[in-house]
């Protein structure tokens, strides 16, 4: 299929600290992670004891209600830690690296030889099942169901984000091996998107046995939901699977090899980095070697994850999460600004139209910080967040039934089609300073909760 | 840091959590946001903000009046000389017109800036900027010569009423200040229409010109006539209409002045260009619908001069787009302003009880606006249930 898909609605943000296309093998990192926080409603159970040797794709904790889905180690090494936050919930497990990079054997084979039990089995052994995401809920695919589609955007609108078509770069075959495994877990279609802003020969349309199918437009076009919305819009009582880009690869390799390569491209980005390139590194890998030498001074946030779609993490002790391709540092932003409502804001970003800046030069790149730039209140205006969502939903109403915790009604106003991303601009140039994307999660674990009691 | 937040920061501890003065928080805190935007740092997921905030979007709207205050200030001092007979200069209409207006504002804004830091302190919330304009917005419906006294009753009513009752700003189901309006209206009828109250003076009528009548145009359409006059007999063109130099509320009366405030809520997104454009829509829909239906004068009345009298214009630009009271779905706000233009000349041309029909039309369809949205929500809702059911065949 060459036809374009032009989406209309949404928001470019242009900010500072875009990656260089420039490849950088990163220093190896002392410790590398999993952290469990990076998927929606799982509770970890931690396999092996502390101080135990690992190796690369030794299970280190599965999930406690579907023991079946396991996560394994990125490195060889012994299980160094177990870090909890507030009321003892594990953030983190972290492995202490060997540098010896021994690595457990998996089946190894063409997908199309093997049945579909022999392909779930495999991706469940290596840890490379939580790659897999659900919609509705956003949460770790279940190994018994079926979808009836499986949706990889391949590339990325998001803030200062990483170009996929440079990161996938000869890995064509790898990328083909893992499309050929996916394609055996549904009954229906696969979908490769691809961006339809620059139509010349891009990476993946090479890529068979998949629907390619191009997007035009501003973010969220590259949101595999919006996508989705548009191609096998999700029903009430429907399954869609989503996987990203630089885990069809992982994927590949494991059948290809039978081992798990844990090695991924992370984009450096934002306008607090030195020089912003990308790294070649390995999955949950320690951020500090990363920043060495590579921070601007100033308080910074460096954030696992593009800044509408994040999580914060510590500059010294953090880790990468596993599915993200990109970190971002920019300022935090508490300080205080004398009569900031008021001035005319040549140096703000805003999709208001009531900045000097918006007027005088819309295309300006800015170093955005942290602040909140205002305080919470009501809903008063209207209008706002459908200029930014490009789908078929009224997400003031969405939100208004989460609040008021009405099931139905979140139901029939299409929560099954969205998760935070989706909404994350919404979130953004919310004028009344809604926490939209905290709220929207509440409503799918609400609603997740009813469901599957 | 500048000396300004040292200053805030070294004051401010009694008025945090457990402080002597916490009782004062709300306006504390009402004051130092004013002064600074704070400091807070975003959690969660989404780590930027947009630049724009309430504080900002309320401003631009008050910004907006500004040309129709300016003029009104003016006009009141232009009514009133000319009631005296009095040849004025520029300024000193415009300081007349000035000592007129400021005292309505300070008693708007005192009164309901006060109950609104109340039930902030109350609800331990941050005092909401909705105020700022229906603060303004007040003073400019009201006619000169109103009582002080009854600009306050009718301010405590709305913001309590209109506004409280309902949860505070953004959760009212009436135009603050459009309730103000029709409160006095109900309450004060005597005092609140006529031919005295629109022109500063005239009620008091020390000074004023024998026989001058200070009715407003609407009041002499209402009698079916369509030669308007002035207070000393003299013809008004339409050109006095779309400029303003004609009695009526303080801020009304200019077309060309709402105008331009239009203008910078269209073009700033403050205001919704689909809910002024369909109130005009509407308002010339129903003009014309009358015109074909003549059967007296006012009916007749040119479906266009209908934009430039009393308070259409104002009502469309200032009351009917106020986002919490207005449609909220984009196909509502078409809706629902066609029908308040439609329903606000019905009312104005076909119950001389009312000459006033806009204010009527915009508080009518407040009241229906949740309902229109309903209906386009139902759409997008059987939309989808459509579409499962396509795929589920």
């Amino acid at each position: 299929m060459t036809e374009v898909i032009k989406i209309k609605k949404g928001l470019d943000i242009h900010m500072n600290g875009e990656a260089e296309k420039i490849y950088v093998k990163a220093p190896r990192a002392k410790t590398y992670a999993v952290k469990p926080v990076n998927w929606h409603g799982l509770t970890p159970k931690i396999i092996p004891k502390l101080c135990d040797p690992v190796k690369v794709g030794t299970p280190i904790f599965y999930d406690k209600y579907h023991p079946e889905v396991k996560f394994t180690s990125p490195v060889s090494g012994i299980l160094l830690s177990i870090n909890r936050g507030d009321r003892r919930r594990i953030i983190e497990v972290t492995v202490e690296d060997d540098g010896k990079d021994t690595s457990e054997t998996f089946l190894q084979g063409e997908p199309a030889t093997l049945t579909r039990e022999q392909i779930v089995e495999n991706l469940l052994e290596s840890g490379l099942w939580p790659m897999i995401r659900q919609r509705p809920y956003g949460v770790i695919a279940r190994s018994g169901q079926v979808p009836k589609s499986i949706f990889i955007s391949a590339f990325d609108t998001s803030p200062l984000a990483p170009d996929f078509d440079f990161v996938l770069k000869d890995l064509e075959e790898d990328f083909q091996w893992g499309v050929n495994a996916l394609k055996r877990l549904t009954r229906g279609k696969v979908h490769l998107n691809l961006d339809g802003r620059y139509p010349s020969v891009r990476t993946l349309s090479s890529i068979e046995g998949v629907e390619i199918n191009r997007f035009k437009g501003p973010h969220p076009a590259g949101n595999v939901g919006v996508q989705i919305h548009h191609l096998d819009p999700i029903n009430k009582g429907e399954l869609v699977w989503v996987v990203q880009p630089q885990d069809v690869v992982t994927i590949g390799r494991l059948f290809k090899t039978g081992k798990y390569d844990p090695s991924v491209v992370v984009a450096l980005t934002g306008s607090r980095v030195e020089k912003p390139v990308y790294f070649k590194t390995i999955r949950g890998a320690a951020v500090a070697p990363l920043l060495e030498g590579q921070l601007k001074p100033g308080e910074s946030r460096v954030i696992s994850g593009n800044v509408l779609d994040g999580s914060r993490i510590d500059a010294e002790k953090g880790h990468v999460g596993f599915l993200d391709s990109q970190l971002t540092v920019i300022p935090e932003g508490n300080y205080y600004e004398l009569f900031g409502w008021i001035l005319p804001g040549f140096k703000k970003a805003s999709f208001a139209r009531s900045f000097a800046s918006t007027w005088l030069t819309p295309h300006k790149k800015f170093d955005m910080d942290t602040n909140y730039h205002g305080g919470k209140r009501t809903f008063v205006m209207s209008g706002e967040y459908e200029k930014v969502v490009p789908m078929d939903i009224f997400p003031v109403h969405l939100i208004k039934s989460i609040l008021v915790n009405d099931i139905d009604k979140m139901e029939q106003l299409g929560i099954y089609e969205v998760v935070e991303e989706d909404l994350a601009l919404c979130e953004y140039i919310c004028t009344s300073k809604i926490p939209v994307t905290k709220i929207l999660r509440d409503g799918l674990s609400a609603l997740r909760k009813e469901m599957e009691d | 840091m500048s000396s300004l937040r040292r200053f805030v920061d070294k004051i401010k501890p009694p008025f945090e959590k457990g402080g002597k003065l916490y009782i004062f928080h709300a306006g504390f805190e009402a004051i130092e946001t004013f002064l600074f935007v704070p400091n807070r740092t975003t959690q969660g997921r989404v780590h930027i903000r947009d630049a724009n905030d309430m504080k900002r979007t309320l401003i631009l709207v008050m910004i907006a009046m500004v040309p129709a205050l300016l003029f009104g200030i003016w006009n009141t001092g232009f009514q009133h000389f000319l009631a005296l007979g009095v040849e004025a200069g520029f300024w000193q209409m415009v300081w007349f017109g000035f000592l007129k207006v400021l005292p309505l504002f300070i008693v708007s804004y005192a009164v309901g800036l006060g109950i609104e830091i109340a039930f902030a302190q109350m609800r331990k919330e941050e005092v909401a900027e909705g105020f700022f304009v229906s603060g303004m917005l007040i003073p400019m419906v009201m006619p000169a010569d109103v009582p002080l006294w009854m600009v306050a009753v009718a301010t405590v009513f709305a913001v309590v009423i209109g506004k409280e009752v309902f949860g505070g700003t953004g959760m009212n189901i009436l135009n603050p200040a459009l309730v103000a309006r029709a409160f006095l209206f109900f309450a004060y009828p005597g005092q609140m229409s006529g031919e005295k109250v629109w022109i500063a003076g005239l009620t008091d009528g020390t000074g004023v010109v024998d026989g001058f009548s200070g009715s407003t145009i609407l009041g002499q359409a209402a009698q079916n006539t369509t030669t308007f006059v002035n207070g000393l007999g003299e013809t008004y063109s339409s050109w006095d209409m779309f400029l303003g130099t004609i009695p009526g509320s303080i801020g009304e009366t200019s077309t060309l002045a709402i105008l331009i405030g239009a203008v910078i809520l269209i073009l700033t997104g403050v205001g919704s260009w689909k809910v002024i454009v369909s109130v005009f829509a509407g308002g010339l829909t129903m003009g014309l619908l009358l015109n074909a239906f003549a059967v007296n004068e006012f009916m007749a009345l040119p479906f266009w001069e209908h934009m430039i009298l009393g308070g259409f214009a104002f009502g469309a630009v200032f009351m009917a787009t106020d986002p919490v009271t207005a449609a909220q779905t984009e196909r509502g706000k078409w809706i629902y302003g066609f029908l308040i233009g439609l329903l606000a000349i019905l009312i104005r041309v076909l119950n001389p009880a009312y000459p006033e029909g806009v204010m009527m039309a915009i508080l009518l369809m407040n009241v229906f606006a949740p309902l229109i949205d309903h209906y386009v929500v139902e759409g997008n809702i059987r939309r989808r249930l459509k579409r499962a059911k396509v795929t589920a065949n």
